[in-house]
């Protein structure tokens, strides 16, 4: 209502100018401007590629260890249509989103609840605070192989890397969202009669939300990190081995053709994340318009 | 029933209140803190500001216990947050992730009623305070004296015998505030609730107030008592012109001015 879309400069239109006139000038700007934006990514991309590509067929750099993306493109091909060295892609695709999707789900899940649960109870908090932050300060990826010869070299070792990769992002979001909380929003809800857990369920939790989200944004991508890294100390099937594989035997395209995957799949996940966001968000004012 | 009657709303005798700032220092909010609110009767509580006027209401909801003297409301002494009061608030305290409906629906819904019950009482009392169109909105799209409207709503639709207000207008406007100073009398005269009224704005205490308590700058006490004698129903827009209100306006501010003078000084030493 009183966001303003687009700044109208004085001198812009004429005087007499009428409002749909406006709206429609208004309207071509902003689709000018997408055009512009779409366009420099691409090119941006195109320019890249095809800086790589030359670069390796003059001999510049070493495609031996830089590969290039016409090869790239043919080992993803090759991966795609007769499937990999160690069987088909879509099964190793599959075993790292498969640990990926369930360390990120058990990660988050408890993240949110144990940090609610600290955010709300001060004393817990004072208590535990000093082991999450010990236990923090441990490099995740030197737990790999500790999770490996406990868990074997299976589903289990990944799905617990991925596990506290993401844990203590969530948690610490969570956490500090249940501090921020309003106090006069609180206060309004106790005295309308909410009891503890009403209080907890619907007034604490939906505003820690806009804090829980920001970082499950970045944590899927540390869910997908740790089953990667969990692939590489040992594994038998997923993304991680295959680069792992193609290291050994010195094929730098195929390194590259499993990090695009990677890349994809970050990307998409990244997009549903963002859509589920905005879904559950509605009830935020609308970021301003940006005009140019 | 006679019995019970009889015995005031809100009692607050000889408190005092302290608590201790982030540094361990021990500060006196209250001292000697002496009011009495009948039922039905709209007390407005005026004090310079900073003087500790928002930690009597604090007292009555049971959100902040009294450090000597006793809290009474409807005869017994307070434990915990008592369901018969409604509080509505300076800042913006509606939840800005619900609707409007889902808002007004909260108290009830929060007090065990059923679903659709409360859907109907708060359709009920969307319309009373004119918000119906609004029902689907988000509070993030209405303007701040539709969000009051909104708290309002909230807080009548529990049916409060105590209604507690802590400088709700002072965000808005001054024709909104006079608008939504008609809409509280009109929905006070009609819920039959005794009020608690804490204000900086001397004008607004003596058009809505049959009491008006003036406090000294802080620790606050009572410094004064002014009965407030103009006739209802009141037209709040047109009321602060009549010769009376004038007279009541000039007799409590030259109380009013010392404490608020106390106060400007202490805080630019």
């Amino acid at each position: 209502m009183t966001d303003a879309a687009i700044d109208i400069r004085a001198g812009a239109f004429k005087p007499g100018t009428s409002d749909a006139e406006i709206e429609a000038a208004a309207a071509k700007a902003l689709q000018h401007r997408r055009r512009t934006v779409m366009f420099w990514r691409v090119a941006i991309l195109v320019a890249f590629l095809g800086l790589w590509e030359v670069a390796a067929r003059e001999a510049w750099i070493d495609p031996f260890f830089y590969a290039m993306p016409s090869a790239i493109a043919q080992r993803l091909y090759e991966w795609t249509t007769e499937g990999t060295s160690e069987g088909p892609l879509w099964y190793h695709l599959y075993v790292t989103m498969e640990e990926s999707v369930i360390g990120f789900a058990t990660g988050s899940v408890a993240g949110i609840i144990i940090g609610v649960a600290l955010g709300r109870n001060r004393m817990a908090a004072d208590i535990f605070s000093i082991y999450i932050k010990v236990i923090n300060s441990i490099p995740r990826v030197v737990l790999a192989p500790i999770f490996i010869m406990i868990l074997g070299l299976g589903l289990a070792s990944k799905v617990a890397l991925a596990f506290v990769m993401v844990f203590f992002v969530v948690f610490h979001n969570a956490f500090q969202g249940v501090r921020e909380a309003d106090r006069a929003m609180i206060a309004n809800a106790r005295i309308l009669g909410a009891s503890n857990w009403q209080l907890t369920r619907s007034v604490i939790v939906p505003s820690a939300m806009s804090w829980i989200f920001a970082s499950l944004h970045v944590s899927f991508g540390f869910a997908i990190i740790g089953a990667i890294v969990g692939e590489f100390v040992g594994a038998r099937f997923g993304i991680g081995l295959l680069i792992n594989i193609a290291k050994g035997s010195f094929d730098a395209a195929g390194m590259y053709a499993a990090i695009v995957i990677v890349m994809v799949v970050a990307l998409g996940a990244e997009y549903l994340m963002t859509m589920v966001e905005n879904r559950l968000a509605k009830w935020r004012p609308q970021p301003l318009h940006e005009t140019q | 029933m006679a019995p019970e009657k009889t015995t005031p709303a809100i009692e607050l005798i000889n408190v005092s209140r302290r608590f201790l700032s982030p540094t361990g220092k021990s500060l006196t909010a209250l001292r000697d803190f002496t009011m009495t609110v009948e039922r039905g009767e709209f007390v407005a509580v005026v004090g310079p500001t900073g003087c500790g006027k928002s930690t009597t209401l604090n007292l009555v909801t049971g959100l902040a216990s009294p450090s000597a003297g006793e809290v009474r409301v409807m005869g017994a002494p307070v434990k915990g947050i008592d369901p018969r009061i409604g509080f509505v608030f300076q800042s913006d305290a509606l939840f800005p992730w619900r609707t409007v409906i889902e808002n007004v629906m909260a108290g009830p819904l929060f007090r065990g009623r059923a679903k659709a019950d409360a859907t109907a009482a708060a359709r009920d009392w969307l319309a009373r305070v004119g918000l119906s169109r609004f029902e689907q909105h988000y509070p993030h799209q209405l303007s701040g004296g539709m969000r009051k409207r909104v708290a309002l709503a909230q807080t009548f639709i529990n049916g409060p015998e105590i209604l507690l207000m802590d400088e709700p207008f002072s965000a808005l406007d001054v024709q909104t505030r006079v608008l939504m100073h008609e809409e509280l009398l009109r929905l006070w005269s009609q819920a039959k609730a005794s009020v608690v009224f804490v204000t900086h704005d001397l004008e607004e205490a003596i058009a809505l107030a049959d009491k008006v308590y003036v406090l000294t700058a802080g620790p606050a006490t009572v410094k004064s008592v002014y009965t407030i004698d103009l006739p209802r129903p009141r037209v709040v827009a047109d009321i602060r012109y009549e010769q009376s209100f004038i007279n009541y306006s000039r007799t409590i501010w030259a109380d009013l001015k010392e404490e608020v003078e106390t106060s400007y000084a202490r805080a630019a030493a």
